[in-house]
């Protein structure tokens, strides 16, 4: 919020100062009220959102915040608008002004018990909005939990290309690699399936046994990350970029080449079992781990890997068990979210695992910004909500995503948020506003 | 024998298309330190270029307007491929890279990325999903020479391809501006301030590795009459590989590695089942690369990356 002011005052004198006025009681607003008024806006939408969106001449709710109503029936922009307003900017912002100073009471008591109590607050407040927003359509559902997914994959990579600064072609085999390791374990063990025979469990067993096979799939990612990370002891930066693309066509091609995966046709039948809690829990903990790892000793090592090697080891740093872990670390949580693909889409074949794939994942990392937890998450909400809402100019999107993207690169070279340390207790503790 | 001289005139002919394409490359790292990610595209590009070229003049020699052979057209095509396809790559250059002259090396990759994603797609906006076929400009004639056949589609794409390797390599080697490419590559930072021009060596790199990449487009089609918009990802992208593998900025190791790439997935093709043949080339490729991480002719410098 000290941003927006920030920016603002650099543009004309009165409109700086109107803006900074209307701005000036949510510069100390807590996160738990912003929340507070999200949770109000998604609850208003529940019960009045048809019948308004039928008012404004649409025929039913806008999935994504009416954008692909207006790319398809231009006219509905000023409906859309409306809804948008009515829907969601009033009631947070007003909710948000109101509860101002209960929420900083709020969070101010919540910090005086053990701390983990006000994250849980938040977290579930967080999940509650998501839950509720996803629940007005399937379509929303598919979306929030591809986005909480593509978080994981933008930070796995953002370690290896952010942090230690390797640029890596091979995320979408670390990802395929875990997509078919958790998908054969379930299918195996819980599917009457063609490729493998009849199940050998009951299903009811399920939810306890799919995180032990996301770990297992995380695993072998992680052990296909030992191809990549031994040569990377000998060579850096241009050579390993291509050691990677490698590897990642070597993993789509075997997959292909496997009969008993199914090969080029794929793999379907996986149960249903990554539903909104589950992905949102694994996401919750990868952004804790990840975050964690890189402001331990070991992630400023990274650092300092990627800045100098030599001088790195100079200063005690081990560069192999570094970038060894580096990319065993990425690999595994590639692994987890190629796990919950497979779960969510419920088919998975070598096809997907390309280029294409490789594109998007360093377009969310470079989009929101290198080394930093905050611009990767970001950069995957931004760049996937991006690439759903325009899905009504089909082809065209593709040259409306690469163009915003090259703009990005030329004037933030590293991206929208880049070089941020994230500090969850700065997110969440109250906001004093100062004594006079 | 045969069986064995059969697949290498075979080989030849698909590694001298890797191998001009990797030129550009190759070409492009070696003097500017860069990927240039959108080289595949580029190569599409030219190769719908000469389609279009092609199919104008066989039109107008048809009816009349120009009284064309076919063999006159085919080099007017590659010609005209060529000199507008540079244009493309100096457009490339100029839109994305040259901003980014001075960002974190990678951030250029992304930009290439993204380019190249835009030259696909706009090409599947413009012409539609369906493949296109490349007119015949030469009918094929086959000669046998000791029960190995030969097609003279075969014999002009090698001949034609290493003649112009050898004209790039006197280029480089003898102008004054091969010297100024070369020395560009030798020092990025300091050969500018002895007034060689940095944004025009740029170019003329991008606009010579983008006319190669044309010729292989055309010959692309001569050969395999088939155009499709995504042929810049999956052949072009195997030449970049190839490209590395020779070297960094190394002519003589791109062709070469070329020409090895070709070698290797023509012979997997035909002793293996032909599914096996991407898995078995790149297994051989990362190899290599683990064994002798800057390629056949590359120095083992450190490339830091500028982050």
């Amino acid at each position: 919020m000290t941003k927006i002011s920030g920016n603002s005052s650099k543009t004309g004198a009165g409109i700086a100062q109107l803006f900074s006025r209307v701005l000036q009681p949510y510069k100390y607003t807590p996160i738990i009220s912003w929340l507070l008024g999200g949770l109000v806006a998604v609850i208003i939408e529940q019960f009045v959102g048809l019948s308004l969106a039928r008012a404004l001449g649409m025929y039913k709710i806008p999935a994504l915040f009416g954008i692909l109503f207006i790319l398809d029936k231009p006219l509905l922009f000023t409906g859309a608008l409306l809804y948008n307003i009515l829907i969601y900017v009033i009631p947070i912002t007003v909710v948000a002004r109101l509860t101002k100073f209960l929420g900083n009471r709020l969070a101010a008591w919540l910090l005086t018990i053990p701390h983990i109590v006000s994250i849980v607050v938040h977290l579930g407040l967080l999940y509650t909005i998501l839950h509720i927003w996803s629940e007005v359509s399937d379509y929303r559902l598919l979306v929030a939990r591809l986005i909480l997914i593509a978080i994981i994959v933008t930070l796995s990579l953002n370690v290896i290309n952010g942090y230690m600064g390797e640029f890596s072609c091979s995320h979408p085999g670390f990802i395929a690699l875990g997509a078919y390791a958790t998908s054969v374990f379930t299918i195996v063990l819980f599917v009457d399936d063609n490729l493998f025979g009849p199940a050998l469990l009951p299903i009811s067993f399920g939810f306890l046994f799919f995180p032990i096979g996301l770990i297992i799939g995380g695993f072998v990612a992680a052990l296909g990350a030992i191809i990549v990370a031994v040569p990377s002891f000998r060579t850096r930066g241009d050579y390993l970029a291509i050691i990677s693309l490698a590897f990642m066509f070597i993993v789509k091609s075997l997959l292909e080449n496997l009969e008993w995966v199914g090969g080029p046709r794929g793999m379907g039948s996986q149960p249903d079992w990554a539903n909104l809690p589950t992905v949102f829990f694994w996401a919750v903990i990868a952004v804790w781990v990840i975050n964690n790892f890189v402001k331990s000793t070991l992630g400023k090592a990274l650092n300092a890997v990627r800045d100098d090697e030599t001088a790195a080891s100079a200063m005690t740093v081990d560069t192999r068990k570094t970038k060894m872990t580096a990319f065993l670390f990425g690999a595994f949580w590639a692994g987890i979210a190629g796990g919950l693909f497979a779960h969510v889409i419920r088919y998975v074949n070598p096809g997907t695992f390309g280029l294409t794939m490789l594109a998007e994942d360093l377009a969310m990392v470079y989009f929101g910004g290198l080394n930093s937890v905050v611009g990767s998450i970001v950069g995957a909400v931004s760049i996937n909500l991006l690439s759903e809402a325009l899905r009504p100019l089909e082809i065209y999107k593709w040259i409306v995503i690469p163009l915003m993207l090259i703009l990005v690169m030329v004037f933030r070279p590293t991206g929208l948020i880049s070089f941020r340390e994230f500090d969850v207790m700065k997110l969440i503790e109250p906001k004093q506003e100062p004594k006079e | 024998m045969t069986f064995f001289f059969q697949n290498v005139i075979n080989a030849l002919q698909w590694g001298s298309l890797y191998a001009l394409i990797a030129l550009g490359y190759s070409m492009v790292y070696g003097v500017l330190l860069l990927f240039n990610f959108a080289h595949g595209d580029v190569f599409m590009v030219g190769a719908y270029i000469g389609f279009f070229i092609a199919t104008g003049l066989l039109a107008l020699s048809s009816s009349g307007v120009l009284v064309l052979s076919n063999t006159m057209i085919l080099v007017l095509t590659i010609l005209f491929a060529m000199l507008l396809n540079s244009f493309v790559g100096i457009l490339v250059e100029r839109v994305g890279y040259r901003p980014l002259r001075n960002a974190p090396r990678a951030s250029a990759a992304i930009t290439g990325l993204m380019i190249g994603i835009i030259l696909e797609t706009s090409n599947l906006a413009l012409l539609g999903a369906s493949r296109l076929s490349f007119p015949e400009l030469i009918t094929t004639s086959t000669y046998e020479v000791a029960g190995v056949v030969l097609t003279n589609k075969k014999i002009v794409i090698v001949v034609v391809s290493l003649l112009l390797m050898i004209a790039l390599h006197q280029f480089v080697q003898r102008s004054k501006w091969g010297m100024a490419m070369r020395a560009m590559a030798f020092d990025f930072a300091v050969v500018p301030l002895m007034g060689v021009p940095l944004n025009a060596i740029a170019a003329l790199t991008f606009g010579l590795g983008s006319a190669l990449a044309a010729a292989a487009g055309v010959f692309y089609g001569t050969a395999y009459p088939v155009l499709d918009p995504y042929m810049g990802i999956t052949f072009g992208w195997k030449a970049f590989v190839a490209a590395i593998l020779g070297g960094r900025g190394s002519i003589l190791g791109a062709a070469l590695a070329g020409f090895l790439l070709g070698f290797i997935e023509i012979f997997v093709a035909t002793i293996f089942p032909s599914t096996l043949r991407d898995l078995i080339a790149y297994s051989i490729i990362l190899a290599i690369l683990v064994y002798r991480p800057h390629g056949f002719f590359g120095e083992a410098h450190t490339a830091q990356l500028r982050l």
